[in-house]
């Protein structure tokens, strides 16, 4: 009730504001980003049909605190577990810290004090998850403001012709030509394609056909491509590096980007932009001062989500990586010693590296929920 | 309303633009080259390269590697050859009933598909040979399915992938769907609520698998007293039996995945109209009716699409087995992509790309069939 009071008591006016909030219509990507009418102040009516009965009240606090136990019951015992020593944890279940076991702090110690590549880890996993996410946010928004405000149309035969020249110099390249000389032979091959047959064929693509090729990038499992851009990298003398974890997460991770933006982007309105123009903005002034600020919601929750996949990436770093690049995932993989797990060590690693992304996504919700009551004020 | 990312339809057309920015190709090529470049490079290319090595053996030579062309050899491999047990697992002493079970599923599914050609005039070659291919994969699918996973059979880890994929996306679904329409209610403290939940979503998936590693722990993990109680002093642990320490992967995927699905679908019952329900409530509906005729059918196309989602990521799962149980006892809980992951560390290169293909093969299939099917048999029950 009071959020939406109070919303209504403002003057909302300001250009961003009313984008977000002409475009609250119930889309689903944008249900993600919690801008669709919320649950407070619903209702019109003086007696609240929907209000619940003390029982149903109850029983829905049940629920509620019954899930929040599953959920937090894991981690109290990762918390409780990075605080004991070997012989605590070896000894049988202890549950309370000063109750039935001495605190120690011996692990945290270790980790972080005398085990050498911790900080390395955490570093590379920061830098990684950081930039590759933004990255992929600078891509993956102008594709999806592209898709939405532009009319692509590539005529199918081009796109054809193209992936044939990529096949003509993978095909030579493996034939035993030099590399060079195997993308000279494609680009002759894809130049000589669209200036003759690739003309006679009309049929072209669509915004949504692009959009759609695009998004289903995400089925390719990352084993079917890690192995290549193993041999790639290698080439490339860039294996156990970090830029070539971010080329490759940025890739991995475009897709989802574009699926969260498009539907973001197609909600702000255009006449905004024309108001803009008219006005003698230029086409980045507008970008820059009208779309962005409208997509904000939008843009923080896809940084979000994406930093997630790469901060906790295990596969594609394990097989690219081997020491200088190596992310935290794989230390906490690395602590399942011969001697067996060190509990211990492993809590405290996986605390270390989950807390910054906790943090960042506390704080982000309200920035989120923000968001939400903005598009709170059509409703 | 964009349905699902697959869906055509919803969005405005782009062409509504057009007086604005029709002609502005400086703006197209720097706005979607660059995305598509990278895409191709870092998809389309490794894939074609890895296609090319799933049909040739390969091999580290003095100074380099050498790449032989074999044909169909790692998959011939797979699924009659030297790999057949582990990759589609054993079929034998299948019960009566299970028989029976592939019999009629493969009937309802060619009475159906006939219907479907007798209903689609215009297109009816095209339907026919969409249908067939469609009915024989199912077909292949349920029947070492049901066989691997019936009397003396051992799946393999084409059935195991499909057992965590459909086990965790149900449980995840209904439980998210539960707990969204319980926190939508007018309580107070909804929102702390919604950030705590997403608390798993945030741990790494690495982390998860050790977090349950711990608490299934049957003689040092939280819950020993009550593993105790349960098997009292018998050596059980859920790591070292098949279907315990299937189930305690599926948990962790659950405990770690529920958020998604809750977040979105209560963002979505969030923002339904509420006239309807209180439509259905001043009429006198019983909460039931009013779930189940009013909610649920506004709430079909997101989750189709949330189904969507998280099936194809389902079907990638490698770090959950790794780390959990080592795709252990045996390969029991080996999924495709970590037999491919074990695979490439054996330098099979071949037969890991090979696996590779079969894995985006099925996903494909199962996502397009969620996509096709599922939708329109739902919207045609529910408008």
């Amino acid at each position: 009730m009071s959020e939406s009071t109070q919303i209504s008591a403002d003057p909302p006016k300001t250009v961003t504001e009313t984008a977000a909030a002409t475009e609250a219509q119930p889309g689903w990507g944008r249900a993600l980003f919690g801008l669709g009418r919320n649950g407070g102040g619903r209702s019109r009516l003086a007696h609240d049909p929907l209000a619940l009965s003390p029982r149903a009240r109850a029983g829905a606090y049940a629920v509620l605190v019954a899930w929040s136990l599953i959920v937090l019951f894991p981690i109290y015992w990762m918390i409780t577990t990075s605080f004991k020593t070997p012989l605590d944890v070896n000894s049988g279940p202890v549950y309370l810290p000063g109750v039935d076991f001495e605190g120690t702090t011996e692990a945290w110690d270790y980790i972080i004090n005398e085990e050498p590549q911790t900080t390395r880890a955490f570093v590379n996993t920061v830098v990684v998850g950081v930039v590759s996410s933004l990255l992929t946010l600078v891509l993956g928004a102008s594709a999806s403001y592209g898709l939405s405000r532009l009319e692509f149309r590539p005529r199918l035969a081009s796109v054809v012709a193209f992936l044939a020249g990529i096949a003509v110099a993978v095909a030579t390249t493996i034939a035993g030509l030099a590399w060079q000389m195997g993308i000279l032979l494609g680009l002759a091959f894809f130049a000589a394609s669209i200036a003759t047959w690739a003309r006679r064929f009309e049929f072209r693509l669509s915004n949504d056909d692009i959009a759609f090729w695009l998004i289903s990038q995400r089925i390719l499992p990352p084993i079917a491509v890690v192995l290549p851009l193993y041999v790639f990298f290698q080439q490339l003398q860039l294996l156990d590096t970090r830029t070539a974890l971010i080329v490759t997460y940025v890739g991995a991770n475009v897709p989802i980007a574009i699926w969260l933006l498009r539907d973001f982007f197609a909600g702000i309105p255009v006449h905004l932009e024309e108001a803009a123009a008219i006005d003698g903005a230029t086409r980045p002034q507008t970008f820059w001062f009208v779309v962005l600020p409208a997509a904000v919601p939008g843009l923080v929750a896809t940084f979000l989500f994406i930093m997630v996949f790469a901060w906790n990436e295990f596969l594609i770093a394990s097989v690219l990586t081997s020491a200088d690049a190596q992310t935290m995932p794989m230390l906490v993989v690395a602590q399942n010693a011969t001697r067996g797990p060190q509990w211990w060590n492993m809590s405290v690693l996986i605390l270390i590296m989950s807390l910054p992304v906790i943090l960042m996504a506390g704080f982000l919700e309200r920035f989120i929920a923000r968001g939400l009551l903005v598009g709170a004020v059509k409703g | 309303m964009a349905e699902t990312d697959i869906d055509k339809t919803g969005h405005e057309p782009a062409s509504r633009d057009v007086e604005l920015f029709a002609h502005d190709t400086a703006s197209k090529r720097l706005l979607l080259s660059p995305t598509v470049l990278l895409v191709i490079f870092l998809s389309v290319v490794p894939l074609l390269f890895s296609g090319y090595l799933a049909l040739s053996r390969f091999r580290f030579v003095r100074g380099g590697f050498e790449v032989n062309f074999i044909g169909f050899d790692n998959f011939e491999k797979l699924l009659v050859g030297s790999q057949q047990r582990r990759f589609v697992g054993n079929l034998e002493q299948t019960p009566w009933w299970a028989w029976a079970l592939i019999a009629l599923f493969v009937a309802a599914q060619a009475v159906m598909a006939v219907q479907a050609v007798r209903r689609s005039p215009g297109h009816r070659v095209r339907t026919a040979v969409l249908r067939m291919v469609v009915l024989a994969v199912t077909a292949v699918l349920v029947y070492v399915a049901v066989r691997s996973l019936t009397g003396e059979g051992i799946p393999g880890t084409l059935v195991v992938t499909l057992v965590f994929v459909f086990l965790g996306v149900a449980l995840q679904y209904f439980l998210g769907l539960g707990l969204a329409l319980v926190a939508a209610q007018q309580l107070r403290g909804r929102r702390l609520f919604r950030t705590l939940y997403l608390i798993p979503m945030i741990v790494t998936p690495v982390g998860a698998a050790f977090l349950f590693r711990m608490v299934t722990d049957t003689s040092k993990g939280p819950l020993e007293p009550l593993w105790k109680l349960a098997f009292g002093d018998s050596d059980f642990t859920w790591v070292n039996e098949p279907w315990p320490a299937r189930i305690a992967i599926v948990l962790a995927d659950t405990w770690q995945w529920t958020p998604f699905m809750f977040v979105i679908l209560l963002a979505a019952v969030e923002s339904l109209p509420p006239e309807l329900t209180e439509a259905a409530k001043v009429d006198g509906a019983r909460a039931w009716s009013q779930f189940w005729l009013v909610t649920f059918p506004q709430l079909i196309p997101v989750s189709l699409t949330l189904v969507l989602i998280r099936s194809i990521e389902a079907f990638k799962i490698v770090d959950l087995p790794q780390v959990l149980t080592g795709g252990g006892p045996g390969t029991a809980t080996e999924s495709l992509s970590l037999q491919a992951l074990l695979e490439w560390r054996a330098v099979n290169l071949g037969g890991s790309a090979a696996l590779a293909y079969v894995l985006l093969f099925v996903t494909t299939f199962v996502a397009l069939l969620i996509v096709n099917y599922g939708r329109r048999r739902a919207v045609a029950r529910f408008t």
